[in-house]
């Protein structure tokens, strides 16, 4: 735990320095692309609405000044599956992107969809000691928390404060310097797999690259696609991509809940690739011109040319209609929204005031996914592209690259965490020498 | 069956390592500067410093430059082959010949217009000379002559020519070489010159009967006419004080009379001395001695 907190706060380090700079890599790994996007950072800027306690909080604007995307190898689930295949996928983003900014890059931050993520709630009380509440009275609140077992090879990805109290008053952002006897925190944690980002970290060194900071792909895309009232509200993100639909729930600005299913569009790909018998190239070519959900009147007139070079006429000249392939295609789906559906009602998404949902992401695409999902996981369901961010090309402003923007953000105006917290001292020596004072003083 | 070597036209996409690590290290600015400033000026540094290393080849490049610069001063158009001296005596002008002592044909480049100038105004005779180059490769110099203006007796057997600024104008081997100059004698006369000029200016009807001027003490003059006449003239102001003497000699035909010198220095009180004849000649006049006694005692005063 405490080596995960000192990798933490030395990738946060890392990030400062980087922004200090001016330039940071963005590494979105996903199951179908890896996306690249250079940021420069301008200046540093005083937000107005400093909603966060840390000292990073809100300090930067920046712009996109290279983007570049590429067919992911070698990754499965969101999860690192080939090193070798994986590592030339994110040089040669990294390369494109690079030549686009016409600048080096040393410095990425990363973010990747799977590794099983769990989400836990945590909860600590801390007495004040002066009444005023200090940094060092809100890293022993932090550090009060008790972990639950996170399990064999579990490492922490997010840890965030999402609440403050004080006495009888909750709902605190920042509760430095406010004046109260007890303080106690809400605080949400997400562990993942510690082998994903271990091989993640090293794939990105054997890229000369230096990780300065991981995010849960989850997480990422509901700060890039969620708008502001429905962060403040609660809202919930399903980021469907290649491999992994990822699922985060916000609440107060803050997540509250982090999960993935481990299904995505490349399911529903080699679906049709089995039920069409057709190579996955293909299929990935017919699900992205015909493909669709909600049956029409016009389906079965629409018949689709499958290609194919057997040398078979046969073979080759077939072709399907579109019923056929929406019957394909939408079970696939239903079976990842219900799963969502199962992970929602796990999290008691019900009980949230307001239960928005956006889907974003690449596999979000799919015409006619709003009526499914409205079917499925409630009536307040909308498609979510990612905020614009000033600099980014048009091809990379889509619903699939709502991670990617996520992480600007997550890069720009980040969220304290746990490690931007010092460390309780739980012996300090002037304070013990100043009690030692008082009682000379007292007695003698 | 799979084949075993892969199909060349499946290309990976992906840059191989050294290509990644090649393109981040043209994108770092300092090596970016360095390869694109620094190895090109260490290349020339090097190729210049290997080439200049023998000094054969640096003579010949240098050697090379001077003959390239020779050959161009030789041409015809900047050649000088004849010098024209114009408003200078013949004397003169083959002395300011041999005082430039420029050999011709030359190069109008091996000309130094302003070192030349200044040997020919070092000469005495010369009051100013103008040097240029005319067409046709003619060097001109138009010398101004200083004209003597009087003759001054440095040493009893030595005459110099002086101009009216008392500058030297030439030796002159004997006084009746020019009798129409006017002669000064004395030391420091020549710094006076012009003071000199104004008392001959004023001289006038003297002119004839003056024999020259005399400086006496680098402070007065004194005006020697035929006869041994001195006319004695004050240190201030001797222009009147001979424009003064020459009314009273209209008057009274003072100059003609038997006197030896006539005493200015003082302006309230001129005095002049008789010659030793017309002094007893006085004093007879006048009754102080008579005839007998002159006789007798012969000229004794």
């Amino acid at each position: 735990m405490t080596d995960l907190y000192q990798t933490q706060r030395a990738m946060r380090a890392l990030r400062r320095a980087a922004i200090q700079r001016g330039v940071v890599a963005i590494l979105d790994v996903g199951t179908s692309k890896i996306a690249c996007l250079v940021l420069r950072f301008d200046g540093y800027e005083t937000q107005a609405d400093g909603d966060g306690v840390g000292p990073m909080a809100g300090q930067s604007t920046f712009r996109v000044i290279g983007a570049a995307t590429t067919r992911s190898r070698g990754v499965r689930f969101g999860e690192i599956a080939v090193m070798n295949e994986t590592e030339r996928a994110i040089r040669t983003a990294v390369q494109a992107a690079q030549k686009m900014a016409n600048v080096r890059v040393d410095h990425v931050i990363a973010c990747f969809s799977g590794a099983e993520p769990r989400s836990y709630g945590l909860a600590g009380e801390w007495d004040l000691q002066d009444s005023v509440v200090t940094e060092q009275d809100v890293a022993r609140v932090l550090a009060a928390c008790d972990v639950p077992p996170l399990g064999d090879g579990r490492e922490v990805l997010h840890a965030q404060p999402v609440n403050f109290a004080l006495d009888h008053r909750s709902g605190l952002g920042d509760p430095r310097g406010q004046i109260g006897n007890r303080l106690a925190t809400d605080m949400h944690l997400l562990s993942v797999d510690g082998s994903v980002i271990q091989n993640l970290v090293y794939c990105i060194k054997r890229c000369d690259l230096e990780l300065a900071g991981i995010a849960s792909s989850a997480y990422a895309s509901g700060i890039a696609s969620l708008v502001e009232d429905e962060q403040e509200l609660g809202a919930a993100c399903i980021d469907m991509g290649g491999g992994a639909t990822g699922i985060s729930i916000f609440m107060k600005k803050h997540m509250i809940f982090a999960d993935a299913v481990r299904m995505g569009g490349d399911h529903v790909t080699s679906d049709i690739s089995k039920g069409l018998q057709v190579p996955m190239a293909v299929a990935e070519r017919i699900k992205t011109k015909h493909g669709g959900i909600q049956a029409t009147g016009m389906d079965d007139r629409e018949m689709i040319e499958i290609g194919s070079d057997s040398g078979d006429w046969e073979k080759d000249r077939r072709t399907v209609s579109r019923t056929e392939l929406i019957g394909i295609m939408r079970p696939r789906v239903e079976e990842i929204l219900e799963e969502v559906r199962v992970r929602l009602d796990a999290a008691g998404f019900d009980s949230l005031p307001s239960q928005q949902i956006v889907l974003t992401g690449g596999a979000s695409q799919i015409p006619g996914l709003d009526g499914l999902a409205s079917r499925i996981l409630g009536n307040r369901v909308r498609m979510g592209r990612p905020l614009r961010v000033q600099g980014l090309p048009q091809a990379a402003s889509g619903a699939a690259f709502s991670s990617a923007v996520g992480l600007c953000l997550f890069a720009a105006y980040p969220q304290d965490e746990w490690w931007d917290f010092d460390i309780p001292t739980e012996r300090y020596p002037a304070r013990s020498l100043k009690r030692a004072m008082r009682w000379f003083k007292d007695n003698w | 069956m799979q084949p075993l070597g892969r199909s060349p036209f499946r290309r990976d996409p992906a840059p191989t390592y050294w290509a990644y690590k090649m393109q981040r290290l043209w994108l770092t600015p300092l090596f970016r500067v360095a390869f694109r400033v620094g190895l090109p000026a260490f290349a020339i540094a090097m190729v210049a410093g290997l080439v200049l290393m023998d000094q054969g080849r640096r003579d010949a490049i240098s050697g090379g430059f001077a003959h390239i610069r020779d050959q161009f001063q030789a041409r015809p158009e900047f050649r000088v082959g004849l010098m024209s001296i114009e408003g200078a005596s013949p004397d003169l002008a083959d002395a300011v010949r041999a005082r430039l002592g420029v050999k011709l044909p030359a190069s109008s480049f091996d000309l130094d217009m302003t070192a030349l100038r200044a040997k020919a105004q070092e000469l005495d005779a010369v009051a100013s000379a103008e040097l240029s180059l005319r067409s046709g490769g003619v060097l001109q110099v138009v010398i101004k002559e200083r004209e003597p203006m009087m003759i001054w007796r440095v040493a009893p057997d030595r005459l110099e020519m002086l101009d009216a600024t008392g500058h030297r104008v030439a030796a002159l081997a004997a006084r009746g070489d020019r009798p129409d100059l006017p002669l000064i004698a004395g030391q420091g006369a020549d710094a006076s010159a012009i003071e000199a000029l104004a008392l001959i200016d004023a001289a006038g009807p003297l002119l004839p009967r003056m024999r020259g001027l005399v400086r006496v003490g680098e402070r007065r003059w004194d005006m020697v006419l035929d006869r041994d006449q001195r006319i004695l003239l004050p240190q201030d102001s001797p222009v009147e004080a001979l424009v003064a003497l020459l009314e009273m000699n209209t008057a009274d035909d003072l100059l003609t009379r038997d006197v030896t010198t006539i005493d200015l220095r003082v302006a309230a009180r001129p005095a002049i001395r008789l010659s030793p004849n017309a002094l007893t000649e006085a004093r007879r006049a006048r009754g102080l001695i008579d005839d007998d006694k002159k006789k007798k005692t012969g000229s004794d005063l």
